[in-house]
């Protein structure tokens, strides 16, 4: 073996090593969440309010808050994604206007997750007058998935051929019939997919939420309408207090942990659901 | 379309009414075929119109953003002064003697905190895209597309909590100092938040250079670590740029785990093993307990806006150079 060999060798086995490490990363975070999180979690854990102080009891409000939270989300960044995405690859036609529409949905994903809080902050709850709410929150989330949403949709309707277009033209169709009964039924699972997959990263979001509503300490939990307008827990910044600013930092550590679990397997079901949709819809797709 | 029917004809020049009874309208059913014509048009049109406003929304949004940050953080920029926001490093809006307002110390911690991010996730992210896309088997890839998309969507408060509970306690115990609540710490989690990015595109930049590149090369008589190192990372260079400047801007934004590992000392940072407060841990510490529309208040827009500027011109650069990169035609 002469020098070169040797350091090819070398070369693929750092390289190796860096994949390894990356794997190593991911394995070693879920494994040390799910082994001292797995004895806090029960059925009381889940459902009850938290007692003495944040010291016993469960993360229920928690749960409920990240739902209404991520509800409003959806509500709000779904369609208006949707609708974009359907804007950019269906209707529009290439020009100076696509291009600045591209880069601004480009810098928006880009944008600190505590800017989006500092903008929703001014404007949901001070200007709009929507105050420290569910609405409020759920609305700068909804703001900072719109570009990942708008991205997703438009990769689910590009993968939809052409000649499906075409041949809806063909026999007369106007351009929204065409997309209506021949684009959209096909590229709906992959919307699905990108939109679960952003709903997931919004849901662990903690400093969006932060001055839009989150609370320390919020048990109650009004029936549906009224809900949307008051403050609430959710289980990323729950995990956040019982983490740095709660009294009894140790004393709490295993809620934390659990808290952790919980969001955790939130979001790792929500991105398997993602990724099993696609697996379905590429499936399915290829028979058509 | 237009009413065809005849009411006046000429022949041999002589004009000619028909006589009643011999028009020759239109049917009935012609006439509903271009009404709804018309009304699919008004329709078509409307519907084109509508998704063309949704279209904007994205500007609208980034435009806002901009706009209202500025708005909010003027009155402390006229008040204090741009220059005196940047050049001093005494962050004290709360002092009763005399409130100072100078950020460096926090911009200077976030250039840090990123910077030494960097120094792990580049290797490690540039590697793992280079063997994801020339060395593994397809099979490889194919599990670990998901998992790179799964630590993507770790979010980022639990690896903060991770950084309190595990990386503080082995940063603590390797240096012999009291909590590794610090920059290392940070710059450590903030290496795993920006990784998949940095893998993600550089994986793409490396699959997208063309076989003959890399035939050309390798008929030559080079190896495949050769070919590797010579041939395909230069061609797939600028969008390996584009790769570490989007992590980097992953890395300047991130909140909670700078907010929850760096111990949030305010002042200027002399070592990595200093705890230092990053511009987006600042604005998470204080808003809450700022009055609305004060100085104090309007600082931490200030703040945000530097920092919305920063980001802005990293992707903005990252942006520029992906596009130059995909013109080339690789």
């Amino acid at each position: 073996m002469n020098w070169r060999k040797i350091n090819e060798k070398m070369g693929f086995m750092l390289l190796r090593l860096a994949f390894l490490v990356v794997i190593f990363i991911l394995v070693f975070i879920l494994y040390d969440i799910f082994s001292k999180g797995a004895g806090v979690i029960n059925w009381e854990f889940i459902t009850s309010k938290p007692r003495k102080g944040m010291t016993e009891g469960g993360i229920w409000p928690a749960i409920v808050g990240t739902f209404w939270v991520s509800m409003v989300t959806i509500i709000f960044a779904v369609p208006i994604g949707m609708f974009t995405a359907i804007y950019l690859n269906e209707y529009a036609s290439q020009g100076r206007l696509i291009r600045m529409i591209r880069l601004a949905i480009r810098n928006l994903s880009g944008v600190p997750s505590i800017v989006y809080g500092l903008f929703g902050f001014a404007l949901f709850v001070l200007m709009l007058n929507l105050r420290l709410s569910v609405i409020s929150a759920g609305l700068t989330l909804g703001l900072l998935t719109l570009p990942w949403t708008i991205t997703a949709s438009e990769e689910a309707l590009k993968t939809v051929p052409m000649s499906y277009r075409e041949g809806a033209l063909a026999l007369g169709a106007t351009k929204w019939q065409t997309i209506r009964t021949n684009v959209l039924p096909y590229a709906v699972p992959g919307m699905l997919t990108g939109t679960i997959l952003g709903l997931a990263r919004a849901a662990g979001e903690t400093a969006p939420i932060l001055f839009t509503g989150a609370a320390f300490f919020w048990p109650f939990l009004p029936k549906f309408p009224k809900v949307l307008f008051t403050q609430f827990m959710a289980l990323p910044y729950h995990l956040f207090i019982m983490s740095t600013q709660h009294h009894e930092i140790v004393k709490v550590r295993p809620i934390a942990y659990g808290t952790a679990l919980i969001l955790i397997m939130l979001v790792l079901s929500m991105n398997i659901l993602a990724i099993w949709i696609r697996y379905r819809f590429r499936k399915k797709y290829k028979r058509v | 379309m237009k009413e065809l029917k005849i009411k006046k004809t000429s022949i041999n020049g002589q004009s000619f009414k028909p006589p009643n009874g011999l028009e020759l309208p239109i049917s009935h059913r012609g006439k509903q075929i271009a009404k709804s014509m018309l009304w699919r048009r008004i329709r078509e049109k409307s519907i084109s119109a509508f998704f063309l406003t949704n279209g904007l929304i994205a500007i609208v949004i980034l435009l806002g953003i901009f706009s209202l940050l500025f708005i909010e953080a003027f009155p402390a920029i006229r008040k204090i002064g741009l220059m005196a926001f940047i050049s001093k490093s005494n962050w004290n809006p709360t002092s009763f003697v005399k409130e100072s307002y100078g950020i460096l110390s926090m911009v200077v911690s976030t250039l840090m905190v990123t910077f030494g991010a960097l120094l792990i996730s580049v290797p490690v992210g540039i590697g793992c895209a280079a063997y994801l896309a020339d060395v593994a088997s397809p099979r490889v890839r194919e599990v670990a597309k998901p998992i790179v998309e799964i630590l993507a969507g770790i979010p980022s408060v639990v690896i903060g909590f991770l950084g309190i509970v595990l990386v503080g306690p082995l940063l603590g115990k390797l240096f012999g100092i009291s909590n590794g609540l610090n920059a290392v710490n940070g710059s450590v989690l903030l290496s795993v938040m920006s990784l998949p990015t940095i893998i993600s595109i550089s994986e793409d930049a490396i699959v997208s250079v063309p076989q003959e590149f890399k035939n050309a090369s390798l008929a030559l008589g080079a190896n495949k670590w050769q070919t590797l190192i010579r041939v395909t990372l230069p061609s797939a260079l600028s969008g390996i740029i584009a790769a570490i400047m989007l992590g980097m801007g992953r890395a300047i934004g991130e909140t909670m785990t700078v907010l929850m590992a760096c111990g949030n000392a305010p002042a200027m940072p002399h070592s990595f093993l200093d705890s230092v407060r990053t511009m987006t841990a600042t604005i998470a510490i204080e808003l809450g307990e700022t009055v609305q529309g004060d100085i104090h208040y309007r600082s931490l827009f200030v703040i945000g806006f530097i920092l919305f500027l920063m980001t802005f011109l990293v992707n903005l650069i990252s942006d520029m150079v992906l596009q130059r990169f995909q013109k080339r035609g690789l």
